[in-house]
């Protein structure tokens, strides 16, 4: 078996890489969230001065990708490698933001996991010695993926209580051989999980099966248990999804309710905000990552974290075709200390 | 995953977790709203017959001046906060039949004039004329054949 490999799906980093800096930006609302303080810039308003939604995305993109630079200290010449994805087709949000860049690129696609799943990568190549620094970004905005994947921003429509609302934000972070913490120590990597559920309104409760199935595949692999977490943070499930995840869990014997949270349901006040079920999109995981979840690692305030990014694999095309909607949670493990 | 689950037993027990919308909050909004914009068409009809115009005039001017209302209100941003309140109270009505027409142009109209407003602007009211002009059609096919 592969040196570093652990278990069925999980990975133990020997050179566990650092997270050197983060950056965060976020649209009006989420500005105005419970979590505004923690966010580096808020944009006054979506169209971020650009004539597009997309562009508008795209910007923010090109814009956190200059922070997080700045922040790390760095200049795109230091960097080895960009992952970076998001929800747009064909992911122009991050090719068009980062075309720009001059940095060696891999787009990646994991939905609302993006911001996992690029972080695993990141962390792979740092890891095995062919990169000294990776930058991983991804990106949504409400407007972009409405037009997208639902209707006209102006159409007149209800909500079911169990929707989403799509975060506008991008949310960046630079893995680096070098520094003092936070580390990457293990990555947990998800499989296509697919249990039926074909309302497009209710991704919670579709995601929600494959956040199980790899959360619980990490602490097999690694023996690791609920109590070896101060947070164990699921991507967007919403709250439908979260009490999902939180009960089934529990029934296979891991009660992580204590330390249990779910980015779509930290970033927005859910009855004041009339986001119903809570956040999502490739921006949620990163935001709240890059803007709280990392600030709280720094200050010591939680040690050892379980950052789950949850994605949903569908395409208009094939839930309008009847398809029932694939699901994947991709687990990365930060730590203040290498075990 | 769930080796306890099947995805009948999985599919049942999101059905039990997820709440629903509160129908009746929504049926009664919907009546309210609903009911003020008929009050409005008929406030129009009245203000119309008053002016001396005939039934068939103040029918065509009234759809025409509920229409210009609901695009104008979806032009200033305001027709989609209605919806959201009033859910089928103001997408029934003519004037959300305008805000299905309207809010795609304006959605799309960064993809041009062709391609962008053209092509997107009956994505949502396309299929109501195709089975609305199919219906009719045969409605009056069967009213020939009747005699």
């Amino acid at each position: 078996m592969a040196a570093k490999k652990i278990g069925k799906q999980t990975v133990k980093l020997q050179n566990p890489p650092s997270i050197i800096a983060t950056a965060s930006i976020v649209g009006p609302k989420e500005g105005e969230g419970p979590l505004r303080l923690y966010f580096d810039e808020i944009i006054e308003d979506e169209f971020f001065g650009e004539k597009t939604w997309e562009k508008a995305e795209s910007k923010l993109m090109r814009e956190t990708f200059a922070k997080v630079l700045k922040k790390a200290n760095k200049t795109a010449e230091n960097i080895d490698y960009i992952f970076a994805g998001d929800l747009l087709n064909q992911c122009v949000a991050a090719n068009f933001g980062l075309r720009e860049s001059g940095v060696p690129f891999f787009g990646v696609f994991g939905a609302c996991s993006t911001m996992a799943e690029s972080m695993s990568l990141g962390s792979l190549l740092v890891d095995g010695g062919f990169a000294d620094n990776v930058v991983c970004i991804t990106s949504s905005h409400f407007c972009s993926a409405e037009k997208q994947f639902r209707f006209p921003l102006e159409l007149g429509t209800q909500r079911p209580p169990t929707a989403q609302w799509t975060v506008t934000g991008s949310g960046g972070a630079v893995i680096s051989n070098k520094g003092g913490g936070p580390y990457i120590t293990h990555i947990t990597t998800g499989k296509i999980v697919d249990m039926g559920i074909k309302d497009v309104n209710n991704m919670g409760a579709a995601m929600a099966p494959a956040a199980i199935d790899t959360i619980v595949t990490h602490f097999e692999d690694t023996g690791f248990k609920p109590e070896n977490y101060d947070l164990i943070v699921t991507g967007d499930l919403g709250a439908v999804g979260k009490e999902i995840c939180d009960e089934l869990i529990r029934e296979q014997g891991y009660n992580i309710s204590s330390v249990y949270n779910d980015c779509g349901v930290m970033i927005y006040d859910r009855k004041k905000q009339d986001t119903h079920a809570g956040g999502s999109g490739c921006g949620c995981s990163a935001t709240v990552f890059a803007g709280f979840i990392y600030k709280k690692l720094l200050e010591g305030v939680i040690n050892n974290v379980l950052f789950v990014a949850t994605g949903a694999l569908l395409s208009t095309t094939s839930s309008q075709q009847g398809e029932s909607i694939p699901s994947i949670a991709h687990a990365v493990r930060i730590s203040n200390s290498i075990s | 995953m769930q080796k306890t689950l099947t995805k009948k037993e999985y599919q049942k027990y999101v059905d039990e977790k997820s709440t629903n919308s509160k129908l009746l909050r929504n049926v009664i909004r919907a009546f309210v709203v609903g009911g003020l914009i008929c009050i409005v068409g008929q406030f129009i009809t009245n203000v119309l017959k008053m002016k001396g115009l005939g039934q068939d005039e103040t029918a065509s001017l009234t759809s025409l001046l509920m229409i210009l209302i609901g695009a104008l209100l979806t032009g200033l941003n305001v027709y989609d906060d209605i919806g959201r309140f009033a859910g089928a109270g103001s997408i029934v009505p003519i004037t959300g039949f305008a805000n299905s027409i309207v809010s795609p142009a304006m959605e799309f109209k960064s993809e041009g004039y062709i391609m962008g407003v053209g092509a997107k602007m009956f994505v949502i009211a396309g299929p109501v004329l195709v089975y609305g002009i199919s219906a009719s059609v045969i409605a009056g096919i069967i009213h020939f054949m009747l005699g």
